[in-house]
């Protein structure tokens, strides 16, 4: 396990996460925690609670007990504008990319930053944040379409351009390579790493894509039936003798 | 299931809803007067709401008017009373069928619009996204629409009200020979306030329940393409049915202002 991250400073710790729908236990007492510069990839079959999880740690929906602490700030008991601005420091790579479909790329990249004046003042222009979260994606050239003209790929690089605009320090991935082709997958990961290392931002990764989390993974957690089963680098758990951990790796 | 049980079943599920509802309007209210104003987004919408239903209203007020002129000239023939048509004409329009008309129509067109893109965007986690990125997606998504609504609809009923009345007014030339002149003299001589002021207080409530269900069968759709159908098509009935409950109360409540 790399040691150097695992001394930085602890960014989000959960402890004892549950989360029920009904009769259906979703998460048994999830437990994580994310270091200052460290990509943690989770992975988990469909149904084992990754996006429930991930959905607790940014406020949206709540958890029936357990704790989550953001940044030092406990989720469940700020109030609406102290959720909202710590929000801001928390980036969000949504499963199907959640691009507004009624505003052009450039609507869809100012929009976050409608709220936050206090992160950067009044801003009479935005096109320079504008252009450079686009900058960063590869993708200047779209400012003026339409979420409708763009490919699953280019969606998904404006969707991080979006989650960059108000720069985060932390940036939760859900999916992130779901669904697009093995070539573009392989685009936004770089993209992902190149990003990480241009803002030294920490990431949370939820993916069942063995490649995505060889890539950009420093360390693992395995969610099985809403509970930690095996964690380590990625090495570690893809030469691990465990059935239930190697059918993560076939 | 026993028949009685599902009987029952379904008188709570409509009262859940009924509650749910109440707290979903209570929200608006809460919300409706807390900072930060999505005005920009309000007066868009006013003008995608207004602007995209006015040619489906006038079409439907005119073809109104004009049938409603060409079905009641016989009878009123038959008595010798057809004089008394722009008067007739003009207090069943302005009172009841212009805006229980055009409440109707927009129920259909912006009702299910709203369900439908509301339902699609939560679907498609765009609410979601906003809610993370600082936004409250209340406030920018119902708060705006569900005001919109209740102040475009009064505007859309005077205008159908308006264009039923010109239908009607060509009928009444062409089989008549009355000028546009004495035809509306009698159509103004025959309205009170009291006929203008009731109905274009129940149009707000009409936009009012236009806009509220179909937030909120879009916002809280559920999850899946079908879920979107769903709402918007559970937008339009739902709203229906309001309509005429609230044209009832509407009625009565004028009634009893009327006898005093």
């Amino acid at each position: 396990m790399n040691t150097t991250i695992q001394n930085r400073k602890v960014i989000i710790e959960i402890k004892d996460l549950r989360k029920s729908y009904g009769d259906n236990h979703v998460l048994n007492g999830f437990n994580m925690t994310l270091h200052e510069g460290e990509n943690l990839v989770i992975m988990g079959k469909s149904g084992s609670g990754k996006s429930v999880m991930i959905k607790c740690l940014i406020g949206l929906e709540k958890q029936d007990s357990g704790s989550i602490m953001v940044m030092g700030e406990k989720i469940d008991e700020l109030d609406r504008a102290t959720l909202d601005e710590l929000r801001t420091e928390i980036g969000f790579l949504f499963q199907g990319s959640a691009l507004y479909d009624s505003m052009t790329v450039r609507e869809n990249l100012e929009f976050p930053l409608r709220r936050h004046t206090k992160k950067f003042g009044k801003l009479k222009d935005t096109t320079p944040l504008v252009m450079q979260a686009l900058e960063n994606v590869g993708l200047s050239q779209t400012i003026n379409l339409m979420p409708e003209e763009l490919s699953g790929g280019m969606k998904r690089r404006i969707a991080l351009a979006r989650t960059l605009i108000l720069q985060p320090k932390i940036i939760l991935y859900d999916e992130p390579t779901t669904g697009l082709d093995p070539i573009t997958s392989k685009e936004i990961l770089i993209l992902m790493k190149s990003i990480q290392e241009k803002y030294t931002t920490s990431a949370l990764i939820i993916t069942h894509d063995v490649d995505c989390a060889r890539v950009i993974s420093n360390r693992m957690i395995l969610l099985v039936d809403g509970v930690n089963y095996a964690e380590g680098t990625f090495n570690e758990l893809a030469t691990s003798t465990d059935p239930k951990v190697q059918a993560f790796f076939k | 299931m026993n028949p009685i049980f599902k009987i029952i079943k379904l008188i709570q599920s409509f009262l859940l809803e009924i509650g749910e509802l109440s707290f979903f309007a209570g929200r608006f209210f809460r919300e409706s007067f807390r900072r930060p104003f999505e005005f920009k987004e309000f007066l868009r919408q006013c003008f995608y709401m207004g602007n995209r239903s006015l040619l489906l209203v006038a079409v439907t007020g005119f073809i109104i008017g004009l049938v409603f002129t060409l079905q009641s000239r016989p009878t009123l023939l038959e008595f010798g009373a057809v004089s008394w048509m722009p008067s007739m004409v003009s207090i069943s329009i302005i009172r009841e069928i212009g805006p229980i008309i055009t409440a109707l129509i927009c129920a259909g067109r912006i009702g299910s619009g709203i369900g439908a893109e509301l339902g699609s965007m939560r679907v498609t986690e765009q609410i979601d996204a906003m809610e993370v990125s600082g936004t409250n997606p209340f406030k920018y998504l119902v708060v705006t629409r569900i005001m919109a609504t209740t102040l475009m609809l009064p505007i859309l009923v005077f205008f159908g009200d308006a264009i039923a009345l010109f239908g009607s007014y060509l009928v009444e030339n062409v089989k008549g020979q009355v000028s546009f002149l004495l035809y509306f003299n009698q159509v103004f001589n025959a309205l009170e306030f009291g006929d203008l002021i009731p109905a274009t207080i129940k149009s707000f409530f009409f936009g009012f329940a236009i806009g509220l269900v179909g937030c909120f069968k879009g916002y809280y759709c559920k999850k899946g393409t079908a879920g979107v159908g769903i709402a918007a098509n559970s937008a339009v009935v739902f709203t229906s049915m309001l309509l005429f409950v609230i044209d009832f109360i509407a009625v009565f409540v004028t009634d009893i202002f009327y006898d005093l």
